[in-house]
């Protein structure tokens, strides 16, 4: 567990972190994991209750780890064998929260210079110089409540940042945001880490937002770490039921395995509860074996008349059940026997005229059908 | 009406105020922040009066002020004379009789201050002070005036424990409720009713004030006498 030589790794924010709840008697959750984060984005990602707010929080101090080791640019500020515990206010790190915490009777200048210790003429400049990097210089006398969620969290990031810190920790600050929206804060957070080099951990449990931003990714699942590397790698290989529900495997479907076609590298699994089979990748398994498959909403496509000549495997006939109009998706839910959500465009939608009740076709390609473990 | 009686009232209801303003505000801060697992034994010390009868306290803090009394001898030592039946001892016993009236209020308004608020301040690098000048401070202002106002209209109406510590000396302990208390036991119910009347006004006009205030801040205060 303990790394020898942490001092001499070029991270920027090192952590090793062991805590408890629910006392020594009878451990509820356990945070028990080593990171290094490196200047730039990391996601550290997982679904809620994976203890990710919790690591942030031991990393800035607001809750005390029962043991390990947090050091940042090589100054311990937690050590739990040597009794160091550095307060949360000499630690030099900033932290969104998902409620952004703003001061609800400070106005947007206010907020951004609270913790800035200069002089009013030099803070003012500097709280001035950052507003106007995120583009909220015009709200300056405006309060928390007058402006809009997504000008909210260009402000809060503006107040964490204006005392250039180093380390930024966001919990999933841009929850609630469109995805047009969320991406030129996200450009506006690169252009100013191109200056400052910090390393930022970003805590989601969005799939899109991983794929977005992620340089490097660590998936954690009950307060360990299953997975590090990059989106791709993290993402496409779900390895546990909840994982890939976090992973946006909107799909998890149970079934039994007919057959296997080893020398097609596939096998026959007919879905739990209905009559649909479909073609599926090798997996270790044998016929009769339950077993999970994992599909993307956005990896099936939706035809309304019966596809013919395809290379896809799985065409399945069903009934659209409901269509909800997501900010730039639509997610369908059709029911052939199993039901699966579909995405798709908004334009698909107006252009297939699709509705509740419809008659359509899922096609499903054999390798966006993903085996899963038990 | 005997407006020397009202004034007197007035005047130990501000000062009282201003004491519990001052020693209320680090209390409830630390009852509301504390952790501490005995905490909730100073809690009840602090409700005590709001259940133990008036004449009780008053009678226990007689006996404290008394000649033989350990607060007595203190007071004695320093300044040279008694405390019973003196402004001074009327006021260190209104302000143990309205301690609650002023502390809930507090706690319950720093309590209602969201914690990510000083979760983000302290990150921000400020220090506890700093937090609670700047954040928990501005954001309990209508918990404040509750307490204030409370204290005030609390003490302005007390009767049993100036009674018990004060006596009725006109112009030093005859406060406006002892004078009323005087006037019906001398038959004179003209005079007792204009000032009833005036204290009536007054304690309206205040109360309203309060419950206005919180309706404004669009959260409820703790009030001893509203439903949670």
């Amino acid at each position: 567990m303990v790394a020898v030589g942490r001092e001499m790794s070029s991270a920027k924010l090192a952590a090793r972190v062991r805590k408890m709840h629910g006392g020594d008697a009878a451990p509820s959750f356990l945070l028990d994991l080593d990171v290094e984060v490196p200047p730039g984005i990391t996601i550290l990602f997982g679904p809620s209750g994976a203890g990710k707010s919790t690591l942030l929080d031991c990393i800035a101090g607001l809750i005390q780890p029962d043991a390990g080791r947090i050091a940042i640019d090589g100054e311990v500020v937690f050590d739990s064998e040597k009794k160091v515990s550095v307060r949360s206010q000499r630690r030099q790190i900033a932290y969104v929260f998902q409620s952004l915490a703003l001061f609800p009777h400070m106005t947007v200048e206010a907020n951004v210079g609270y913790g800035l210790l200069d002089a009013p003429q030099q803070a003012r400049a500097r709280v001035a110089e950052i507003l106007q990097m995120f583009r909220v210089e015009e709200l300056r006398g405006r309060k928390p409540r007058e402006i809009s969620g997504g000008e909210k969290q260009r402000v809060a990031l503006a107040r964490s940042l204006v005392t250039l810190p180093r380390v930024l920790l966001l919990d999933e600050p841009l929850t609630g945001l469109d995805a047009e929206l969320k991406a030129s804060i996200i450009d506006d957070l690169r252009a100013w880490n191109a200056a400052h080099k910090i390393p930022i951990f970003y805590v989601t449990h969005s799939r899109e937002e991983v794929d977005a931003l992620g340089e490097r990714v660590i998936a954690l699942e009950h307060g360990r770490i299953v997975s590090e590397g990059t989106p791709r790698e993290v993402l496409d290989a779900p390895r546990r039921r909840r994982l890939a529900q976090a992973a946006g495997f909107e799909n998890l479907l149970s079934g039994t395995v007919l057959d296997l076609r080893e020398p097609d590298g596939v096998m026959r699994v007919r879905l739990a509860d209905s009559p649909c089979e479909i073609e599926v990748p090798l997996g270790h398994a044998a016929p009769g074996d339950r077993v999970r498959i994992a599909i993307r909403a956005g990896d099936i496509l939706l035809a309304t008349e019966p596809p013919k000549a395809l290379s896809a495997r799985n065409i399945l006939e069903g009934k659209i059940v409901s269509l909800q109009r997501r900010s730039s998706l639509v997610a369908g839910r059709v029911d052939c026997g199993a039901v699966f959500t579909v995405h798709v465009t908004p334009g698909a939608e107006r252009t297939l005229e699709l509705a509740a009740g419809k008659k359509v076709w899922l096609v499903l390609k054999t390798h966006s059908c993903h085996f899963v473990e038990g | 009406m005997n407006i020397e009686a009202l004034l007197l009232s007035i005047r130990l209801a501000l000062c009282v105020s201003a004491i519990l303003f001052v020693v209320g505000v680090p209390l409830a801060y630390w009852l509301a922040y504390s952790r501490w697992r005995w905490r909730f034994l100073l809690e009840a010390v602090v409700a005590l009066p709001l259940v133990v009868p008036p004449t009780v306290l008053g009678f226990y803090m007689l006996l404290a002020m008394g000649p033989r009394g350990p607060l007595g001898k203190l007071w004695h030592a320093a300044f040279g004379h008694g405390l019973a039946f003196t402004f001074a001892g009327l006021v260190i016993a209104s302000v143990l009789y309205s301690f609650p009236f002023a502390v809930q209020p507090l706690i319950a308004s720093f309590e209602t201050v969201d914690r990510k608020l000083l979760d983000a301040s302290a990150v921000l690098g400020a220090g506890r002070m700093r937090t609670f000048r700047r954040v928990i401070l501005p954001l309990s202002v209508p918990g404040i005036i509750t307490a204030l106002v409370l204290s005030f209209a609390h003490t302005l109406g007390e009767f049993g424990v100036v009674l018990m510590v004060g006596g009725n000396l006109a112009g030093v302990t005859r406060t406006v409720s002892i004078d009323i208390y005087d006037r019906v036991q001398s038959l004179d119910y003209a005079s007792a009713s204009r000032t009833a009347l005036v204290l009536l006004v007054i304690s309206f006009a205040v109360l309203s004030a309060v419950y206005g205030i919180n309706r404004r801040a669009g959260r409820r205060q703790w009030l001893p006498w509203a439903a949670k």
